[in-house]
């Protein structure tokens, strides 16, 4: 639904209990008796663990215990492995890490789990954490991924036969790419890093277990993306027990942006500790222990070379790179070292490619998913190159890119790299963001940037995303009195999709919105559901949540038509009535739906109850849908100071169908500020011996709203056509486009300055360095 | 956070005496000291908190000269006005809840080498009045997080003599938003007068050399050719020597232009 004047976006739903201070989260949960949980970290990246000494901490006051890795092999718990292996893409095996809850032997990062200490307060817990004494021995730290796989490199994991490299993932076609370099009539090479960033939602990691002796049953409140992956991995490789004896809830989550879409091993640890003691025990993630903890995102350095025509026309491309798995294969690592490679085609007929990505063991704490996961990597890649083809032979950003783009005749596409395009009018979206962003008035904004002792520069991009993994399944019930519930199996934690999906359902039921709860993240009341991330829940959650209504009307067709003494075929629903063809008999699902529920009647033979359920499935085995855009960005840089300001952005995206425009919107915004963050600020640094030196928010900057210019947006409808609703994802796009956006407007700015490479984050010190050493080499 | 105990004196009389405890120590606006604490990295016994000491507090203009008291918070500055350009280095610390908490004794106790007040109280050649004594500016900032300050003495106020012409510029480090370079320049009865904070191992330093030429020429053109060397400049993740001592000069340009 696109907003109108008629029918203007009066907000969502869900924003009376946020903005009022009533949302529920982990923290907000208090359970009676509960106490709480302190971590013991390691304080070393790579060290054998000697001895852990707890007795002091035994001792001190408010502690009810201390437990460590020991306790937890005598109790028999089980290690985690990752969510899954790129063998299940079709990717070769790989070294797949065992993760202890708490390591009794070698930590290998910073920030492992070494111990717990339960106690009266949060603050007792901590106290007492920071007495217990471990012994270390050092062992030989490497960092770096591609340093990790020289001979002689520190080896994390001594039984993995490929050194620390876990998984090599080839694809394209080796042969017909070293053919395309051999005709080629330019080559341009670069290296490409897109360092570690931490995924940083507002709301900390923070979970709260309660073991219930009377049922003998676990309950795991936790900020999760992904409720129902977390009971399967807890119940079954940490707990060892039947799924059924574990329920997990995410309430209301504060941001995730793919850090919470996996297990983290505190969730684990307040489970079997609150059976130890008998009592609820939470754990609340400072910011800082977060910092150390928390899985990150990116981590990849490239080698890259193109092969085109003279003309612009790309021929080939050929790259190789090392993705920093840091010290264990953990969570959801394997769809970024896919989707870092299958979207490196973008909107382009490439010709031929030859790809490997080498997924590295470092002493980093563990990579996974970060909001666009790979795809922003690959678009970097798609689009930095672009701009040096287009800087080499002197062409227009926007011309060759239109040469290069694949036309929407050629739909469905599929690329060098295997992803089957269905639609897009790529070509188009660049010419509406040429008109969106006002590209003809360029020349007067550079010249009034000059006339300030400034520079300006500007870019033109295009991106794909891949939206659309794995199944999904919703159902819609009614309730005795005729009003409605959803039960999702997607999980929204700042999405809005209580609103989206309960306009949904009002318009196709033709019942009031405010006559329709949404309930989702709870694994008692949702029989099984993937989450959010990933872009995913707007066409599974939709196409699901369309069969459930499918199925649903299907369900009460039958009542109706016993009520309406009709043949069930004979029968037409519209407008939220059941109504007899070629007759004006009628009745109303909301009438027909309380028939389910009476004590007698029809429903002693049709069943009690009138719900829907549907399922819709995604990548890998259906196809996911393709979401595409242009960015066209304007920065401004002080050469004298290296501090850069981005003026004017403008996003143009293919939505497919529209559900909501502000709320897409709102995605795009959102996305966009943290591909800036990406672009000019952000980075996990570690130093040689793998201590985080960017660990507190007054080192690791993060992008404010001063930071934002006025962002022009504009949706495009390309109807997806391999969906019913039509709709393609849009949680990811803006992360995705604006890093190469932006960091390919600073480099047309510094270009003529002598500066043709800076890497991520382009920040005010480093884009001056760079400025200062092209000013010597002059 | 280790378990302390809060004196709330309303004298300057009682927050002395309670000061007297063993490991006792001042909390003002808690901006810095807090956080401290939450890292459980200092482990006072007690806390003794200025904030509502009503002679700690407040700004008075006489005879050109401005006094603010030890616990006035950032914010009261901001709104003063009678010193245009402290005011505005003010309105610039931090986000609105740290002007609200953050207190001017705060930041020149703590001098911490990327903080505002400091460069402002050197180039302006302020006092520093404490319980017992004055200490005259120059004396006061004594190293990194160092000051004259003697064990248990606590800053009352901070006599600023209010110059003809002046400005603060503050290059921001992007992160924690504190000066990564910020010069405050002054023009009065004291000469000129060049402060420079965020750069220095040695926390805030007069510039002298820039002062000398702006004495005959206040322009930013008497800055060209002249430059601090890099060798004891900060190096971090924000920023190398170099890249810190060739702000020193753009910020101090740009501070003289914005003086006027
Ligand atoms: C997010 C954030 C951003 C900030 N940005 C900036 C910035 O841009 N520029 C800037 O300059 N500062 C900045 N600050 C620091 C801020 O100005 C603090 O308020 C200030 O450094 C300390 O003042 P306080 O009143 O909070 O002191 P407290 O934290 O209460 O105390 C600090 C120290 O001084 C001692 N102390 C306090 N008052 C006195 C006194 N009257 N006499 C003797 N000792 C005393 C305390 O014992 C303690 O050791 C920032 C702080 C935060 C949290």
């Amino acid at each position: 639904m696109k907003d109108t004047p008629e029918k203007p976006f009066k907000g969502r739903l869900e924003d009376r209990r946020f903005l009022t201070g009533k949302g529920r989260y982990v923290a907000d949960i208090t359970l009676a008796r509960q106490c709480y949980m302190g971590q013991v970290l390691s304080t070393h990246a790579h060290a054998r663990i000697l001895s852990v000494d707890t007795s002091e901490a035994e001792t001190m006051p408010g502690v009810i215990a201390v437990l460590t890795g020991a306790d937890c092999a005598a109790d028999g718990l089980g290690t985690v492995p990752p969510f899954f292996m790129p063998s299940l893409w079709g990717g070769p095996e790989g070294y797949a890490t065992q993760r202890k809850i708490l390591v009794d032997d070698r930590v290998r990062c910073v920030g492992e789990r070494i111990a717990i200490v339960i106690a009266e307060t949060a603050d007792d817990a901590r106290v007492a954490a920071e007495t217990i004494m471990v012994d270390y021995a050092p062992l030989p730290v490497v960092t770096d991924a591609r340093a990790a796989t020289e001979a002689d490199a520190p080896k994390l994991w001594d039984d993995n036969e490929n050194g620390n490299i876990s998984v090599s993932i080839p694809m394209g076609d080796k042969a017909a790419t070293e053919a395309a370099f051999a005709d080629a009539e330019v080559t341009i090479k670069r290296r490409l890093l897109s360092p570690r960033i931490a995924p940083f939602s507002l709301e900390p990691r923070v979970s709260v277990g309660n073991y219930d002796e009377a049922d003998d049953r676990y309950t795991l409140y936790t900020s999760s993306q992904d409720p129902h992956g977390v009971r399967s991995n807890i119940a079954r490789n940490v707990l060892k027990i039947a799924e059924s004896r574990l329920r997990v809830v995410s309430p209301d989550v504060g941001g995730g942006f793919g850090l919470k879409a996996h297990m983290h091993p505190e969730d684990a640890l307040v489970l079997w500790a609150s059976k130890h003691v008998g009592r609820p025990v939470k754990w609340l993630g400072t910011r800082s222990e977060c910092m150390l903890t928390d899985t990150q995102g990116r981590g990849q350095e490239i080698e890259v070379e193109i092969a085109a025509t003279k003309a612009g026309k790309l021929t080939a491309i050929r790259a190789e790179a090392w993705t920093n798995l840091g010290a264990y294969f953990w969570g959801t690592a394997t769809p970024p070292l896919f989707f870092a490679m299958q979207l490196i085609p973008n909107i382009y007929d490439v010709g031929a490619v030859d790809l490997t990505n080498h997924a590295v063991f470092t002493n980093l704490p563990p990579m996974s998913v970060y909001r666009g996961a790979g795809r922003p990597e690959a678009t970097y890649l798609a689009e930095r190159m672009m701009d040096e083809l287009a800087a080499e032979l002197g062409m227009d950003q926007a011309e060759i890119r239109k040469i290069n783009a694949i036309a929407p005749d050629a739909m469905p596409y599929t690329t060098a790299t295997g992803m089957t395009y269905d639609s897009g009018a790529f070509a188009d979206m660049i010419d509406a963001a040429a008109r969106v962003s006002d590209w003809s008035g360029y020349d007067a904004r550079a010249e009034e940037s000059r006339a300030k002792g400034r520079v300006r520069g500007r870019s033109l991009i295009s991106y794909v995303e891949v939206a659309g993994v794995m199944n999904e399944r919703m159902e819609i019930k009614f309730e005795p009195d005729g009003t409605v519930t959803i039960v999702a199996g997607t999980h929204s934690h700042g999405q809005g999709h209580a609103t989206v999906f309960s306009e949904m359902v009002a318009d196709w039921l033709s019942v009031p919105v405010e006559n329709i709860r949404y309930v989702q993240g709870d694994t008692d009341k949702v029989l099984i559901g993937r989450g959010t991330f990933a872009a995913r829940s707007s066409m599974l959650g939709g196409t699901a949540l369309l069969r459930a209504k499918d199925a649903l009307i299907e369900r009460a067709k039958l009542m109706a038509a016993i009520l309406l003494e009709a043949d069930k075929d004979s029968l037409d629903f519209a407008d939220g009535m059941f109504k007899v063809r070629d007759s004006n008999k009628a009745i109303a699902l909301t009438e027909v739906a309380k028939m389910y529920y009476i004590p007698a009647g029809p429903a002693n033979a049709l069943g009690l109850g009138l719900t829907g359920e549907g399922t819709s499935a995604g990548k890998p085995g259906a196809a996911p849908n393709y979401p595409n855009g242009t960015m066209v960005c304007e920065v401004e840089v002080d050469p004298r100071t290296g501090a850069l300001t981005v003026d004017r952005l403008a996003a143009l995206d293919d939505v497919g169908r529209i559900l909501n425009s502000t709320i897409c919107e709102g995605q795009i915004h959102g996305g966009i500020a943290q591909g800036m963050g990406q672009a000019l600020m952000e980075e996990m640094v570690f130093d040689e011996d793998g201590q985080l030196t960017s660990g507190s928010l007054m080192d690791y900057c993060l992008p404010r709203a001063e930071h934002m210019p006025d962002i022009a947006s504009e949706l495009s409808e390309v109807t997806c056509t391999t969906n019913p609703l039509g709709v393609k994802g849009i949680g990811e796009s803006g992360a995705i486009g604006a890093p190469v956006a932006i960091v390919n407007a600073v480099l047309d700015a510094v270009r003529p300055l002598g500066v043709a490479h800076i890497d991520m984050p382009v920040t005010q010190a480093k884009l001056w360095s760079a400025l200062r050493d092209a000013e010597a080499a002059q | 956070m280790y378990a302390f105990e809060l004196e709330r004196p309303t004298t300057l009389a009682d927050a002395i005496k309670a000061l007297g405890g063993e490991e006792a120590q001042p909390l003002s606006g808690g901006q810095t000291l807090i956080p401290t604490l939450k890292q459980r990295l200092a482990m006072p016994s007690t806390l003794v908190s200025l904030t509502g000491i009503d002679e700690l507090k407040g700004i008075k203009n006489e005879g050109g000269t401005l006094t603010i008291g030890g616990a006035t918070c950032h914010a009261d500055v901001a709104k003063d006005g009678s010193y245009p350009a402290l005011s505005d280095l003010a309105g610039h610390i931090g986000d609105p809840h740290v002007r609200n908490r953050g207190t001017i004794g705060g930041s020149l106790a703590n001098n911490d080498p990327s903080a505002c007040y400091p460069a402002a109280a050197l180039a302006s050649g302020a006092t520093i009045v404490t319980n017992n004594r004055e200490i005259a500016a120059d004396n006061y900032f004594t190293g990194l997080f160092e000051t004259a300050l003697d064990e248990g003495e606590i800053i009352t106020a901070v006599k600023f003599p209010i110059p003809e012409k002046a400005a603060y510029v503050k290059f921001e480090q992007p992160a924690s938003r504190f000066a990564l370079v910020g010069v405050f320049v002054t023009k009065g009865a004291n000469g000129v007068r060049v402060a420079v904070t965020g750069a220095s191992e040695g926390g805030v330093f007069r510039w002298t050399e820039a002062e000398e030429a702006l004495s005959s020429n206040f322009a930013p053109s008497a800055l060209e050719g002249l430059s601090v060397p890099a060798d004891g400049m900060i190096g971090d993740l924000h920023g190398t020597p170099e890249y810190r001592a060739h702000l020193v000069g753009v910020i101090t340009k740009r501070a003289v232009m914005k003086a006027g």
